[in-house]
């Protein structure tokens, strides 16, 4: 398919909207649900990013591996996991992804849908994805490993040895960072050493990409771009996705002090799903009639995921000793 | 049953290359495994069996090497991962601890993690601080982990073999110096031709006594059976029980022989503190109090660094003398 394609496909591109109105709303739901004491934990929170995960797993396939973060219910989300699933894991219950035993920064994880990890761990990700790629290389499968992480990332040892690995060995990988200028409050140019995110991926011979993180069409032609140089065997890409966390670090942290006014408000002004329904207007896809029922129709979809996580039961304690080992010794 | 000699190293290499054999998604990848075939030869030639594709040389990136077994057991192989010297899986402590034995868990059951991370330590080599540390104690906190000790060429095979079909995430320790000294009981040893299996999770018995048991594991337990040996000739039964599993740990076998012999030493390449040593003993006070009839001896390594001068390294290691010395003394 062809980009130009891409973009005057209105039926995808509303499907962009909706995805993305579907993580929004819900985060907003977590958070509410967060302030009221209802979320025990930490939360991290994607508004902000939306088109970041939606961009990428959109441009992917069903047979691809994707590999979370603690900053995750977009990733899960729009990779297709059910809400409730979502939810019941943020709330800890039964209900959830992983029964409750993973919480919030573990959220997306599901199997089914090829998403079979989500780390806690700043960095962690990138080692793993560069296993899933070499067995899927070894399998001979066109799929690829896609892994999600921040700019906090970036300066691990973990960063540097997986693109060197992925490299060397040729891999299909995918690297997908989340350039969000802050870990957690600290700006990245306090940290960084280098010209860019970018710059340091392409030093490991990588075909890297740039995308403005908040363009969900930009994201999208970005990743099916590397997707094909991934898949046709010519080994990893990376992509420097910029963006900004509208919220804090965590549930907990109102993201304010660390920022200044005019950054939050310039980034503010280029909310992800604000831009990609300018454009749709301008396209004459869609009208504020046409957003409002969309929101309303998640806003009761969030809400009924919101009744079964808090209806579901915790799981039972007893039963947790069974889930250590995968086979009894 | 055809029985030949082998050593501890040769009979890594058969059990790698007969699982390669018999099963396409176990890989082996590690630093300096292909092309030398690993530093100390246990990966020896199987580059040239099972290609580039299958045996690995890695780069020196600890954390790469872990992850990425980690990874590749997701995508549904069984790799078997090499850290070349145990101190070395400090640097890989975060995908070993915080990610391979807990991603089961965390995800409500739902992914298995079928891999082996093969480690060596090799004390008694004058390897010097940074290259002998016995750490196996300090991997016991991570629930969801397997952790293997094999102490001769016999269970260095069967249990890898095992390893290698287990479901679980494995982490197999083996001794440097019974990969060299052939002065070790553990160095050489029948090995049958014909295929077997030792089951993980299982103690057991080198030496069998009834005055004394000497819980012992990896290369101690080639020290305890000589010692052993020598205070057989003088009319002391030591019973020698090789945990070969530290987790799960055979707590069973352990109150067994201490039900048995009443007396209990155990004999650890670790400082005492919190060592494996400490959990044995633990478990014995905790559980099987009444059965004995004397305090328990912890034989360890003083609370220091390796030195690595051979005539230090020697004192501080624990040796058959050592454990010659604590029987004696506990038999009073």
């Amino acid at each position: 398919m062809t980009s130009q394609a891409v973009e005057l496909d209105r039926e995808r591109l509303l499907r962009f909207l909706r995805k993305m109105l579907e993580i929004r709303i819900f985060e907003e739901r977590v958070e509410a649900l967060y302030r009221e004491g209802k979320v025990a934990g930490p939360a991290h929170l994607y508004i902000g990013q939306e088109a970041v995960a939606v961009g990428v797993l959109e441009a992917l396939r069903p047979d691809d591996v994707v590999l979370s973060t603690y900053r995750g219910h977009g990733h899960g989300l729009a990779r297709g996991v059910p809400m409730e699933a979502v939810m019941g894991e943020i709330l800890g219950k039964s209900v959830g992804t992983c029964k409750g035993l993973g919480g919030s920064m573990h959220a997306p994880i599901s199997v089914r849908h090829n998403l079979p990890m989500a780390t806690a761990i700043v960095g962690s990700g990138l080692p793993i994805a560069v296993g899933v790629a070499l067995g899927l290389k070894y399998r001979g499968k066109d799929s690829l490993a896609a892994v999600f992480f921040g700019d906090g990332a970036v300066n691990t040892g973990a960063f540097h040895e997986s693109l060197n690995l992925a490299a060397v060995w040729g891999l299909p990988v995918l690297f997908v960072c989340e350039n969000n200028l802050y870990a957690m409050t600290t700006a990245i140019s306090r940290t960084f050493a280098g010209e860019s995110i970018a710059a340091r991926a392409s030093s490991y011979g990588i075909k890297t990409y740039t995308a403005m993180g908040n363009d969900v069409v930009e994201v999208y032609k970005t990743a099916h771009e590397a997707a094909e140089h991934i898949r046709a065997g010519k080994g990893p890409a990376f992509i420097e996705c910029r963006t900004y966390r509208q919220r804090g670090h965590g549930g907990y942290d109102m993201g304010v002090w660390y920022r200044p006014a005019e950054e939050r408000e310039l980034w503010f002004s280029r909310d992800p799903i604000d831009l990609l329904y300018s454009r749709l207007r301008e396209l004459g896809y869609a009208d504020e009639k046409l957003r409002a029922s969309l929101e309303e129709e998640v806003g009761r979809m969030v809400e009924a995921a919101v009744k079964v996580a808090l209806e579901s039961p915790v799981t039972d304690f007893n039963t947790l000793l069974d889930l250590v080992y995968a086979s009894k010794v | 049953m055809a029985v030949r000699e082998l050593t501890y190293v040769e009979a890594l290499n058969e059990a790698l290359r007969e699982e390669m054999r018999r099963d396409d998604s176990v890989i082996v990848f590690g630093e300096e495994v292909a092309l030398a075939g690993g530093v100390y030869k246990v990966t020896k030639d199987l580059l040239k069996e099972f290609g580039p594709e299958r045996v690995r040389d890695t780069p020196i990136s600890e954390i790469a090497i872990v992850g990425a077994a980690i990874g590749a057991a997701l995508a549904g192989l069984r790799p078997v991962a090499e850290i070349m010297f145990f101190d070395f899986a400090g640097i890989a402590f975060d995908q070993i601890v915080t990610h391979a034995s807990k991603l089961r868990f965390t995800s409500g059951g739902q992914v298995k993690l079928p891999l082996v991370i093969r480690t060596q330590y090799s004390l008694g080599r004058s390897y010097g601080s940074q290259h002998t540390q016995f750490l196996a104690a300090s991997f016991m906190q991570a629930p969801g982990l397997k952790i293997v000790l094999p102490s001769t060429p016999y269970d260095a095979k069967g249990l890898l073999k095992s390893a290698i079909r287990d479901d679980d995430p494995v982490l197999f320790i083996e001794s440097g110096s019974l990969y060299v000294n052939k002065n070790y009981y553990g160095y050489k040893g029948p090995v049958p031709e014909d295929e077997y299996l030792i089951p993980l999770g299982k103690a057991d018995v080198k030496r069998e006594g009834s005055d004394v048991t000497v819980v012992a594991l990896s290369r101690t337990v080639s020290e305890a059976v000589v010692a052993a040996d020598m205070l057989k000739e003088e009319g002391v039964g030591v019973e020698v029980l090789d945990l070969r599993t530290i987790q799960p740990m055979d707590y069973a076998a352990v109150e067994r022989s201490v039900r048995k012999t009443n007396r209990l030493i155990v004999a650890e390449d670790s400082v005492k503190t919190c060592g494996v040593s400490a959990e044995v003993a633990a478990y014995v006070a905790e559980y099987a109090l009444d059965a004995l009839e004397a305090p328990i001896v912890r034989l360890n390594s003083p609370p220091m660094p390796t030195p690595q001068s051979q005539p230090l390294e020697r004192l501080y290691m624990v040796s058959a003398d050592k454990i010659v010395d604590a029987v004696k003394k506990l038999l009073g």
